[in-house]
């Protein structure tokens, strides 16, 4: 029996994607005569100089013939000596996308087109990310209109190379690149003449060979229930398809959520009873039990890889017209569960281009951003890239039913992870109006003795003269109450950290100018601190050098660290990170304080 | 996905199509046309929800012009499934006189398109199975599995929901219907080849045999009645011929053959030199007339 390859092909608009597939089924004598002629016949209206046109083979809508591009993905069955195939030629115009994306959640292989005489474009980027999105993990790139560069072996190396740069970052299995003419025929089902420095083999070729379905039943066994079949009271069956694994009568199965477990009595595929199923195969499952399952359960051998959770984090490719609104109530469909959730938040989005952040706070059509996505109760699920079918969903818009868009999830999100945002109504912004400042929080960090609590006592005068709202948090003073359950080893000094920069953020928040004074040894733990308090953070490195500290003595600490009374003492027995990229570096050996505070001033209020 | 044919996994995506149809929709049906893709679809669905019956019933939009040997066989299947099947036919139609010979295309829009659609209203069907392939025809080739209606039948070819991965989207409005496609993903070939493992019962129509024929405007007609009107010049003769689609037998062109059995058949069908469609008088009204007439609401 022949086996099964899916696969799309993708790339820019006028790249010649349906001319290179309509090609291939023309020079592989893979179309019936009637529709070859109806090709001779449809290529004399607006045809290009008497050659037929092999696109009108697969731009099969009125809409398309007029607008002379595809719109949406045609499906084409054809089957060689060797290997049945379908492919789904897929838009390339930015506007269909979505359309896209559609094939691409079939296809286990991607054809790319890519111009030659344009190299590699933005658009091939956006599909290459989202084939990537999507599951596909085979790629073959054909550098198509080599006609026009003279078949060139210059433009091919170079192209390639800009390929394999840009398959740096995307997680493939198998990358090939085909120089081609899809018009002319180079490479497509028999090496080509004009290209004799290509060693490699023709598209058609490389299609029926390549391998990409992966043995999978030695796998972990998943099935999501579709249906309980019950045509009497006698008989209860599960019946779904088996996603990943092998079942057979005698196992024993755990149903989640409920975690339940029960022994598999008798197995059909379709009407047949069997003694094994396998991954891919229908079945109707009966088992030894009572047991409270129904739709959207699903029943596993091993629950190490599934999740049961309703918070989780999502990489999501946005295909309405109407952008993603958070809080607002879609249809989640994961699997065979379809419940209610909405997005929490909108972490980011990810630029097609450079595949860089960019924080936003909604996602527009086309858009691909990670999203946090609530449902109305704890589904099972996985992380795509460990069982693919509980790792993909769409969301349902609930008024519209339109299919709003379709992600893939990353990770369950947990404990503090679980609380969700509540929006105030009186911002930090608003806060800030009113008391006249800006909130901030300077955060001085040095060895004991260095002056960070002499510095920030004198600022702290100065902005009250000034009127200013202020607070002083002090590494000393946080340690007999916030902090006094911590002591003085890595762990503890990296929660003292965290804890004070979480209690200068809801001062920030308040409006309050801040200053912290604070050892703050490592640069790990000030970095954290950094990350929780945004944009209002500001360092001051105090590096009074330890000698002039260990003289100053304020404390008498360095002397009971000399003579190991305390260990862990910073600058003693205990390392410090000196900042490297502080806002400011003040060494108060010698100085006015009130030559310190005027700098201080100066650079930040 | 392990080691399954071709067939295996075309069959495991056709069943899992329909069981999700079963759970998610309302109020389901399974267009019955008594052709050979209908004749898979509803094995598919025996197979499909086993022990149990097909939760849905089979429906037969009957214009009246039908083969006397589809009737026999659809009338024989029903009894042998045990399940319901309800026919029915545009009897506003049948008193106007509305016939092939003498209304062409309006008669396809009367008694099959119209006919079609005054039956799922009538009985509130919110989903109905069809035995369409993409690999019939090119519009066909860009149509979802889960293909959907708005309350006057009709489909919006520029609109179409994004189908991802095998998570249908079932979810409608009110007065909207949705056609699902099990079939989408099979070929004529896979059709034959699973007929013969299943060993599938068919209309022997698919089989070649001496036949009454006319030959009109490059097609062979049957003359299945006495409603056939001879035009002047023509002359029934006895032709050894078989149908690769089966419909209104005027409208039906047979070939000349002597496949009388399935291998022969496959054989055939894996060296033809024309698609299948090309033997139904009506596509050839233009290029585009599939699509305009699936807007419209033809099935």
């Amino acid at each position: 029996m022949k086996s099964l390859l899916k696969f799309i092909t993708c790339g820019s608009v006028d790249d010649g994607k349906s001319t290179l597939i309509g090609h291939m089924l023309y020079d592989a004598k893979l179309i019936f005569a009637d529709q070859k002629k109806a090709l001779e016949m449809d290529s004399k209206i607006g045809s290009n100089d008497g050659e037929p046109d092999y696109s009108l083979l697969l731009d099969g809508l009125m809409a398309e013939r007029e607008q002379g591009i595809t719109i949406d993905v045609a499906y084409r069955y054809f089957t060689t000596e060797k290997r049945s195939f379908i492919v789904a030629d897929t838009p390339g115009h930015e506007e269909y996308t979505r359309n896209m994306a559609v094939g691409a959640s079939f296809a286990e292989l991607a054809i790319l087109l890519t111009d030659a005489s344009k190299g590699v474009l933005i658009q091939t980027r956006r599909h290459l990310r989202i084939c990537a999105l999507m599951g596909i993990k085979h790629f073959v790139f054909v550098i198509n209109k080599m006609d026009i560069v003279n078949y060139d072996k210059r433009v091919y190396d170079k192209i390639k190379a800009d390929i394999m740069e840009l398959m740096k970052d995307i997680d493939s299995e198998s990358i090939y690149v085909i120089p081609v003419s899809a018009t002319k025929g180079d490479n497509i089902t028999e090496k080509s003449e004009k290209t004799p420095w290509y060693d490699g083999v023709p598209l058609l070729a490389y299609l029926e060979d390549i391998e990409t379905e992966k043995e999978n039943t030695d796998r972990d066994f998943v099935m999501p229930i579709q249906r309980v079949c019950r045509p009497d009271y006698k008989f209860r069956g599960f019946q779904g398809q088996i996603e990943e694994g092998v079942i057979k009568p005698g196992d024993t199965i755990k149903s989640l959520p409920s975690g339940e477990t029960a022994v598999v009595k008798e197995v059909y595929v379709c009407d047949k009873k069997v003694e094994e199923a396998v991954s891919g195969q229908p079945v109707t499952l009966v088992i030894d039990r009572e047991m409270d399952i129904s739709r959207g359960c699903v029943l596993v051998n091993n629950d190490d890889k599934a999740i049961v959770a309703n918070l989780f984090r999502s990489e999501v490719l946005w295909m309405d017209d109407t952008e993603l609104q958070t809080g607002k109530s879609y249809y989640l469909k994961l699997g065979t569960k379809k419940i209610l959730a909405s997005v929490t938040r909108v972490c980011h989005s990810i630029d097609i281009n450079s595949g860089k952040r960019k924080t936003c706070e909604t996602l527009k059509k086309n858009e691909i951003g990670v999203c946090e996505i609530m449902t109305a109760d704890k589904i099972v699920m996985s992380s795509f890239t460990k069982i693919n079918s509980l790792g993909c969903f769409i969301l349902i818009d609930s008024e519209t039913n339109m299919t709003s868009a379709c992600g893939v999830v990353k990770r369950e999100l947990k404990r503090e992870d679980n609380v969700v945002w509540q929006n105030m109504d009186i911002t930090r912004q608003i806060r800030e109006k009113e008391l006249g400042q800006e909130a901030k929080t300077i955060w001085f960090t040095g060895l004991s003795g260095a002056g960070k609590s002499t510095l920030a006592n004198a600022l702290e005068k100065r902005l009250l003269m000034l009127g200013k709202h202020t607070m002083i948090l002090d590494g000393d003073n946080v340690r007999h109450g916030l902090n006094s359950n911590l002591g003085f080893g890595e762990d503890d000094r990296a929660e003292n950290i965290r804890r004070i920069a979480e209690a200068a953020r809801l001062l920030n928040d308040a409006g309050i100018i801040v200053m912290v004074s604070c050892i703050a040894p490592y640069e790990r733990d000030r970095k954290n601190a950094a990350d929780i308090l945004g944009e209002a953070f500001n360092e001051v490195y105090v590096s009074t050098p330890k000698e002039e500290c260990a003289r100053r003595d304020v404390k008498g600490l360095y002397a009971k660290a000399e003579s190991n009374e305390i260990l862990n003492f910073t600058g003693v027995n205990s390392p410090y990170e000196a900042p490297r990229h502080a806002d400011l570096v003040i060494d108060t050996t010698g100085k006015e304080i009130n030559d310190c505070v005027d700098e201080l001033m100066k650079l930040f209020i | 996905m392990s080691n399954l044919s071709q067939l295996d996994r075309l069959e495991a995506e056709a069943i899992y199509i329909m069981r999700e149809v079963a759970a998610e929709c309302e109020k389901p049906v399974m267009l019955y046309s008594i052709g050979k893709d209908s004749s898979v679809m509803l094995r598919l669905a025996q197979k499909a929800f086993y022990p149990e019956k097909p939760p849905f019933p089979l429906m037969h939009i009957d214009t009246t012009w039908k083969f006397h040997e589809m009737i026999e066989f659809r009338d024989k299947m029903a009894k042998e499934t045990g399940m319901e099947m309800i026919v029915y036919t545009n009897e506003e139609g049948v008193k106007k006189g509305i016939n092939p010979f003498d209304h062409g295309s309006i008669y396809t829009d009367v008694m099959k398109t119209q006919a079609l659609k005054q039956a799922l209203d009538k009985y509130g069907f919110t989903a109905a199975f069809g035995g369409g392939r993409r690999d019939e025809e090119k519009s066909r080739a860009k149509e979802r599995i889960f293909s959907f209606r708005n309350s006057e039948h009709a489909w919006e070819p520029k609109n179409q929901r994004p189908e991802m991965w095998k998570l249908y989207n079932a979810q409608i409005i009110k007065g909207e219907s949705i056609r699902v496609f099990p079939l989408s993903n099979w070929t004529e070939r896979d059709i034959w080849q699973y007929i013969e493992r299943e060993n599938i019962p068919i209309v022997p129509l698919y089989f070649a045999k001496e036949r009454p024929v006319v030959y009109r405007d490059g097609n062979i007609i049957m003359v299945d009645d006495d409603r056939m009107k001879l035009r002047e010049g023509e002359k029934v003769q006895m032709k050894k011929v078989r149908f690769r689609t089966l419909g209104c037998y005027p409208l039906t062109g047979g070939i000349e053959s002597d496949a009388e059995t399935l291998p022969e058949i496959i054989e055939e069908t894996l060296s033809a030199v024309s698609s299948e469609r090309t033997s139904r008088v009506i596509d050839y009204e233009g290029a585009a007339s599939m699509e305009r007439r699936k807007r419209e609401g033809y099935f």
